[in-house]
């Protein structure tokens, strides 16, 4: 006889043991609450178009009113048909870099929005500034090879001057 | 026969009588295919380090440039673009309302300035100054030279061999040997190693006079952005100056600060006049082109514009965007010099420059008034018998007046540089003019008066 050889109980036996550690009301409860929270999670998210999120739609970026004007802007500009939002405020490569910055950005937005007391007229940060101008190169780079100094530690900040080419507010 | 002492193998067998060949064999081929890996590697390993090399040497260079090298045609081999601009200079047909590149007399424009500087070499000889591309060759011709025995000095900024000099023959002594003695040396005016490095052509910093004039205003220059070297670079030059003691050290007088009070007041402090003045006899200052020092309060300067963003701005060539290396009146430039920033209409920002400057002109002429009647004032008061003693009040009072006029006056822009201190240096200078006149009034013989 195989004494080492300790068999486990099959599946539906396990199950079985979990289940009468507790009530069948607790697992009652347990269940409805988790239907609860998926439920109306599941229904806010749709309510907040949580899903536009994942896209690359400028309107997305409108789902907040606050960002009306920055849209208007960026809707009667100079990039409207070559760059959306991500195109400029999001890295475009690695992968990696951009759903992390992506993912930040979002909850930062989402933080603010919900808490409230950001200062407007809304300032960019320089984290994300210079994203911004990281990308300006990224497409502009061999028009501006003999003047932007972007592999040094003190690059030409595109937008000093260039401050309306995406949105101006 | 005994079998040769082999292990046995996990499953109780024993490897076969060739065993020991074929472990060689595959040892063998293990580091032929480590070799032929590692030889991969190596090779990458020298690809990225041949690239890395290639990335230092941005800017593609067809020429080494030597570290002497002050030609701008051997440097312009490496950079065509900027080169054509920079020979562009040699217009001077431009004009503007007050000022462009045509060198007119600008005595004969505004005889007052005759007066203003009666006994100094400027009455004599004093144009709107061409481009950089006639540094040289203008100071070398201009009949102040012949006025006076102007110093050598005078070469810091006017040519390109002079940070080369001054190594050889040392700073003190370049600056008091004459003029006349070292003008043979010069030849090449303002130069590409002016303001930038030969190896890296990043800005950089060659006349001694600033680097010693920041240091004593604390400031860092290693520390300075990119940005600031766009306005350092220029401010080597373009400067109020003095040259200072018997050795006529160039010197720019910033130790209390860079506005025309700090400036007065330094020079008050060290008792330092330029020349007595030919009419009245006051020790009299002289402003040279002070057009860092007005920028400085201007509201551009605040916004972080520098000096190269309106009068270099980036233009294209090409495919490439490079500096425009062609310095004059961004007047005739308003496209890429004002509308990158400022969205209106080329006419629209045109009338506003000149506005500004037709203000800035009014108030010019109202203080030339002022100092005339100043003059003539003392003049009156001196011939009627005054004393220096009197007569001292009036004669500082015209000091004050004449620099804050010449601080306005000698810098270019025609105000637009920094308006309203331009503005309110006039408003002082007419204020002390007119005070001028009165003190020289008040102390003039009854006799004379009644006249």
């Amino acid at each position: 006889m195989d004494v080492d050889r300790a068999e486990s109980p099959p599946p539906r036996r396990r199950l079985g043991h979990l289940l009468r550690l507790f009530p069948i009301w607790t697992w009652l409860s347990l269940a409805g609450l988790f239907v609860w929270i998926a439920g109306l999670g599941g229904f806010t998210f749709t309510y907040a178009k949580g899903f536009s999120y994942l896209s690359n739609d400028p309107r997305a970026c409108v789902n907040c009113h606050v960002m009306r004007d920055v849209f208007d802007g960026w809707n009667h500009g100079s990039h409207k048909a070559v760059a959306a939002c991500n195109d400029c405020h999001v890295p475009h490569n690695p992968l990696v870099a951009k759903y992390a910055v992506k993912a930040l950005d979002g909850f930062k937005h989402s933080a603010a929005f919900t808490l409230g007391g950001f200062p407007e007229p809304i300032r960019i940060t320089a984290f994300d500034r210079a994203i911004v101008q990281h990308n300006c190169v990224s497409c502009h780079g061999d028009m501006v090879s003999m003047i932007d100094h972007s592999t040094g530690p003190d690059p030409t900040d595109c937008l000093h001057c260039h401050s309306d080419v995406g949105h101006l507010q | 026969m005994t079998t040769p002492d082999r292990k046995a193998l996990p499953d109780g067998s024993f490897p076969g009588p060739n065993a020991p060949r074929r472990t060689w064999l595959l040892i063998l081929a293990a580091f032929v295919v480590g070799l032929l890996i590692m030889a991969g590697v190596g090779a990458v390993l020298v690809s990225i380090q041949g690239h890395k090399a290639e990335q230092t040497q941005y800017p593609l260079r067809v020429v080494q440039i030597a570290p002497t090298e002050l030609d701008p045609a051997v440097w312009g081999k490496n950079f065509p673009h900027e080169y054509d601009t920079f020979l562009q200079m040699k217009d001077d047909t431009l004009k503007t309302p007050y000022g462009g590149s045509v060198p007119f007399s600008k005595l004969e424009r505004d005889p007052a300035m005759k007066t203003i500087w009666a006994g100094y070499a400027f009455s004599v000889d004093y144009n709107q100054p061409r481009g950089h591309y006639y540094a040289l060759v203008d100071q070398k011709k201009t009949k102040r030279q012949e006025f006076a025995n102007q110093p050598g000095a005078c070469a810091n900024c006017h040519a390109a061999e002079a940070p080369q000099m001054i190594q050889q023959m040392g700073w003190e002594n370049f600056n008091h040997t004459p003029y006349k003695e070292i003008s043979g040396t010069l030849h090449i005016g303002t130069s590409c190693a002016d303001c930038h490095d030969p190896n890296t052509m990043e800005l950089r910093i060659t006349r001694p006079a600033f680097v010693n004039a920041m240091a004593a205003r604390g400031i860092d220059l290693s520390k300075a952005t990119r940005q600031e070297m766009r306005t350092y670079v220029c401010a080597q030059c373009h400067v109020e100056y003095y040259f200072k003691g018997d050795n006529k050290v160039l010197t720019f007088p910033w130790d209390n600060g860079l506005k025309v009070e700090d400036i007065i007041a330094y020079y008050d402090k060290i008792g330092f006049k330029d020349w007595t003045h030919g009419v009245t006899g006051a020790p009299m200052l002289k402003a040279q082109h002070p057009d860092f020092e007005m920028w400085s309060s201007s509201i551009h300067a605040r916004s972080g514009v520098t000096c190269a963003d309106c009068h270099m701005p980036y233009i294209r060539e090409g495919a490439v965007k490079v500096s425009d290396h062609w310095l004059r009146s961004p007047l005739a430039n308003i496209n890429r010099a004002c509308q990158p920033c400022h969205n209106e209409s080329e006419q629209e920002l045109h009338d506003r420059v000149v506005a500004i400057q037709d203000t800035t002109m009014e108030l010019l002429k109202r203080s030339e008034t002022g100092l005339l009647a100043a003059i003539d004032a003392i003049n009156a008061a001196e011939t009627a018998g005054a004393s220096d003693a009197d007569l001292n009040e009036a004669r500082q009072l015209q000091r004050n007046a004449s620099f804050r006029w010449d601080f306005v006056s000698s810098a270019n822009s025609t105000g637009f540089h920094s308006p309203q201190e331009s503005a309110r240096i006039l408003a002082t200078a007419i204020d002390y003019a007119r005070q001028s006149q009165l003190a020289a009034v008040k102390v003039t013989p009854k006799s004379a008066a009644q006249k």
